[in-house]
């Protein structure tokens, strides 16, 4: 491999932005396709960085090795409520670096949240240090307006692949009217999961937890349209 | 901030360091396994001139024929694919004892 190829690979992964580099196996040349470059009609690359694993792919009838980067996932949730509490430990095991906002420094304790990422501050404040970005998925649970509108419309502008916020329909339709008025299209409100999680009948906490995580997964692994 | 920084157990971030600090440096990527194997494809192992390697392609079995082979490609620049196991005489040699089988990219980084 060229030094500058590779130099420019660890500058995407850096950056958290993806990347496939692809090797011919016989002849050893490479070509570097980043994420920026990859259009809806690169099956292909689309299919690779969706399923996030690298492998031998077939190129015009060559054996190419697909190195697949996709940045670790983030799980950003806005909230020290108690289904944060099941899902953090959840989350963990599904390898996502999760981060809980809430500004409320009587939920957001070391106590309710061990070996989380805890910033007991209000969105506008603790977002743009956590960084949100296309590899994150957002959740806002805490049932407040003033606290989850802020968040929502960020991570609908930062193109987080998963927005889901927590309430019923009749909740739900209220947000709809709050974000129609502060500007946002119907395109990117329609991409709000909400309620939120796959419908699996859950009832307590953690079976929510379970239904958000699932909805996550299914965004993430399947194809637009198919979740 | 520098990917090497970012990322202080990176066998990609110290592949480059290493071949930026002028050292000959090849790099082995896990791309084919079969059966039960212990590192997935894409793992990396990154080697230089003199044997010093970081990260790893099986867990240890055949770090060893990795590594060796690893200087003939820094001498050659000629990249070679490694195949270990059961049915191999090498991979008993070297000792692939879970029974899979992997396959190894070995490039170097110039």
């Amino acid at each position: 491999m060229k030094l500058d190829l590779l130099a420019k690979l660890n500058g995407e992964r850096a950056a958290r932005r993806a990347a496939i580099l692809f090797t011919d196996l016989e002849d050893g040349t490479q070509r570097l396709v980043r994420e920026a470059d990859i259009g809806p009609d690169d099956d292909l690359e689309s299919g690779l960085l969706r399923g996030g694993k690298s492998r031998v792919v077939e190129v015009s009838g060559r054996r190419v090795f697909a190195t697949v980067h996709v940045p670790p996932a983030k799980l950003v949730l806005i909230g020290a409520v108690h289904i944060s509490q099941a899902l953090a430990p959840i989350a963990r095991v599904l390898d996502y670096d999760t981060t809980i906002v809430d500004p409320r420094t009587a939920f957001a304790t070391e106590a309710r949240f061990p070996d989380v990422t805890l910033v007991a501050e209000w969105p506008d404040a603790a977002l743009p240090q956590v960084g949100l970005d296309r590899w994150t998925a957002f959740c806002a649970l805490t049932h407040d307006p003033k606290i989850d509108d802020p968040a929502l419309i960020a991570a609908l502008e930062a193109g987080c692949f998963y927005v889901g916020a927590l309430g019923s329909k009749k909740t739900h339709a209220r947000r709809v009217e709050r974000l129609k008025a502060a500007g946002l299209s119907d395109e990117a409100i329609g991409r709000v999961a909400a309620p939120i999680g796959l419908a699996i009948g859950a009832q307590s906490p953690a079976e929510i937890a379970v239904a958000i995580l699932a909805q996550i997964t299914a965004t993430l692994r399947l194809e637009a349209g198919a979740a | 901030m520098t990917a090497q920084e970012s990322r202080p157990d990176d066998p990609l971030a110290t592949a480059e360091t290493w071949r930026r600090s002028g050292r000959g440096v090849a790099l082995a990527t896990v791309i084919e396994t079969w059966g039960s194997a212990p590192r997935p494809v894409g793992s990396h192992l990154v080697i230089d001139e003199e044997g010093n390697f970081m990260g790893s392609v099986s867990g240890g079995c055949v770090e060893g024929a990795v590594i060796a082979e690893a200087a003939e490609v820094i001498e050659t620049g000629k990249p070679q694919t490694l195949e270990f196991g059961v049915a191999d005489e090498t991979a008993w040699q070297v000792g692939l004892s879970c029974g899979g089988r992997i396959a190894v990219f070995v490039e170097r980084i110039d």
